[in-house]
């Protein structure tokens, strides 16, 4: 599957695009399929999101999980800080970005 | 050290005010990304991989204990409560919204601080030796040329669109503690045979994808000179240096291309053109400037003994003091490195205690390593201990200066979008690894650098043991170099042969360190034992089938 990222204008957040909003998680993003590029041109001539970029993502079960390590680590957060990731109590969320 | 006078505070304030103005723009939507990215860049503002990231410059790495507790502050109210000290003895804050960054600014420019120039191609932030001023090696204090250099290069006009983003670094002893040769201009303040202070200039260094140890094009410039004849270099850079490729528009390539002594022959004909502009200031400027480096009041009759009945104390003095110019003072360098932590990260408690402690104890000074520590410049020997034991009880007492566990790592893929690799969990595994004090000290001087791109922020290329991460077909992989050092003896590392993953890198490098210990000679360090021995027997070790 495609999906699409991109950071928030005015705080940076890493944000996902859901299908009609944007996202700070991962698990509600959707399939993009070929409208990724357009969808990117449309919400950055929007000034609703900063640089965003089509990704290629697995579907899982828990939601899509980013091919790539770089867009694992934006999905959660810092791999050596788990305190500030966005599930700094699961235990578990380090290994599904390694 | 340096205070702002008006012209200073005017032209920082009204660049507050500017970006304010400009950040309004771009959150209103009046400015797109691409017309707002060149003016957030300007002021130090970048977007990385979790948030806007805002690099604070340090001019040549001195800070008083305000500054500091402004830069804790920041910490805490804007960011996620820690900072973390770079290589080019800056600060970076990793989590800032951008609707905060002028409110930031706003606080920097109280406390005469910005972020101006940390960021596009222009000349950065000076660099220059973390013992300035107080060191016993030194020919004067390199702070005062370095302050000079700040002023100039400053919105210099022509030079702010240069090919390339432009490093400068000063010293003026013959240690070399700022990686010197490895900028686009080094400088080493030398006196001559005349007993007058003047500037070596080397030229056309630099790390990166292309590293290259900078050239002598000049063996003294008097202080009378010195801007005309660094402008004249740069002339030189700005005409000729190469616009049509980014990886060969940093000046080490136009030297490498044209030779240094076609380089040299056209900045000493473009450097006598300059010299008739009246650019370089009057003496009584620069006696101004350096009038503000005076050394602090050191007392005269301060004991020049310590106690080192706590043995923990004794280890931290032979590890991390140096010697000071000034009888019964010196210069202690706080380890931002403890075993499993983070290279450089300092949260804001930490920097408030080291704060209080340079108010305290080092006339109110601090300054920031490329190493990534901190360092009380002038500290009695008297009070030594009082130091260690705040230091000690705030977790920040590690004996490791220059040790393996001293480490130096770029943020990397945790938080960096041009990397290609993490740094810092490779950092923190090899330090845990390494993490008993006497097995560091057996090793002695091992100056291990980790990067996570080809930018080299990490300086592997000049590591005794450099490490640089790549992304092999969507997996980390870590290449090993051997023999780099960005001292006096500089040289760069050659990379060993094939890369390894994160554990295969950390059992790699303590095959490597078995062989040091095993083949040694009496006196040597690891990258004198590497000299000596040349690659093929650590080859042999690294690559061996078990």
């Amino acid at each position: 599957m495609k999906i699409l990222t991109g950071n928030d204008l005015p705080t940076g957040d890493v944000v996902w695009w859901t299908g009609s909003d944007w996202s700070r998680h991962v698990e509600d993003a959707v399939d993009v399929g070929e409208d990724g590029e357009r969808l990117a041109r449309e919400e950055e001539a929007a000034r609703r999101v900063n640089v965003p970029y089509v990704i290629d993502a697995e579907a899982t079960e828990g939601g899509p999980r980013p091919a790539h390590i770089k867009d694992r680590i934006r999905a959660l957060g810092p791999t050596v800080r788990a305190d500030l990731t966005l599930k700094p109590a699961d235990p578990a969320a380090g290994s599904w970005v390694i | 050290m340096y205070r702002y006078d008006q012209y200073d505070q005017a032209i920082v304030d009204a660049r507050v005010a500017e970006f304010r103005d400009q950040v309004e723009r771009r959150l209103s939507g009046a400015l797109s990304e691409d017309q707002f990215k060149p003016l957030r860049l300007m002021n130090g503002l970048y977007l990385q991989l979790h948030a806007y990231m805002l690099r604070v410059a340090i001019p040549y790495g001195t800070l008083n204990s305000a500054q500091l507790r402004v830069l804790a502050d920041i910490a805490r109210r804007y960011d996620r409560g820690y900072g973390h000290f770079t290589t080019r003895q800056n600060l970076q804050y990793n989590w800032i919204q951008l609707k905060d960054a002028p409110d930031i600014l706003a606080e920097l420019a109280k406390v005469e601080m910005h972020a101006i120039q940390t960021s596009g191609n222009c000349i950065r932030n000076i660099s220059s030796d973390q013992y300035a001023g107080a060191a016993a090696d030194e020919v004067t204090d390199p702070r005062p040329w370095a302050e000079l250099l700040r002023q100039w290069s400053t919105f210099h006009p022509e030079f702010s669109y240069l090919p390339r983003k432009f490093k400068i670094a000063v010293i003026a002893a013959p240690k070399d503690r700022a990686a010197m040769r490895l900028h686009d201009i080094g400088i080493e303040i030398v006196r001559n045979a005349d007993g007058q202070q003047g500037a070596r200039i080397f030229v056309g260094g630099g790390m990166g994808r292309t590293p290259m140890i900078a050239h002598e094009v000049r063996d003294f410039v008097g202080i009378d000179d010195l801007l005309s004849y660094l402008e004249a270099c740069l002339r030189v850079y700005n005409r000729f240096g190469r616009r049509d490729n980014i990886y060969k528009a940093r000046i080490k390539i136009l030297l490498h291309e044209i030779g240094v002594d076609a380089y040299r022959e056209q900045v000493e004909e473009e450097f006598l053109a300059v010299k008739q502009l009246g650019l370089d200031p009057p003496k009584a400027e620069f006696d101004r400037i350096a009038a503000f480096f005076a050394d602090p009041p050191f007392q005269a009759d301060a004991p020049d003994t310590i106690d080192r009945s706590d043995p923990a104390f004794a280890l931290w003095l032979d590890q991390n003091l140096a010697a000071h110019k000034q009888p019964g003072y010196a210069i202690a360098t706080i380890s931002l490195k403890p075993a499993g932590g983070i290279p450089g990260d300092a949260t804001a408690e930490q920097m408030e205690l080291i704060a209080d402690l340079a108010e305290r104890y080092s006339f109110d000074e601090l300054r920031v390593t490329h190493a990534q520590n901190l360092v009380l410049p002038h500290v009695r020997k008297a009070d030594l201990y009082a130091v260690w034991q705040a230091l000690d009880g705030a977790g920040l007492a590690e004996a490791n200066l220059d040790l393996i566990g001293d480490i130096i790592a770029c943020p990397g893929l945790d938080y960096c979008s041009l990397a290609n690799a993490r740094s810092i969990p490779l950092a923190q595994k090899i330090s845990n690894r390494f993490a008993d004090p006497e097995r560091q000290r057996d090793l002695g001087e091992l100056k291990l650098k980790i990067s996570g791109c080809i930018n080299a922020c990490g300086h592997h290329h000049a590591g005794h043991i450099g490490i640089l991460g790549v992304d092999r077909k969507g997996t980390e992989n870590y290449q090993l170099l051997l023999g780099g050092s960005g001292a006096e003896d500089v040289s760069l590392g050659r990379i060993t042969g094939p890369g390894f993953d994160e554990d295969g890198v950390v059992d790699a490098i303590e095959r490597v360190t078995d062989l040091y210990k095993a083949r040694r000679e009496p006196g040597e360090r690891f990258v004198d034992t590497y000299r000596r021995l040349g690659m093929e027997p650590f080859k042999e070790v690294i690559y061996a089938r078990p």
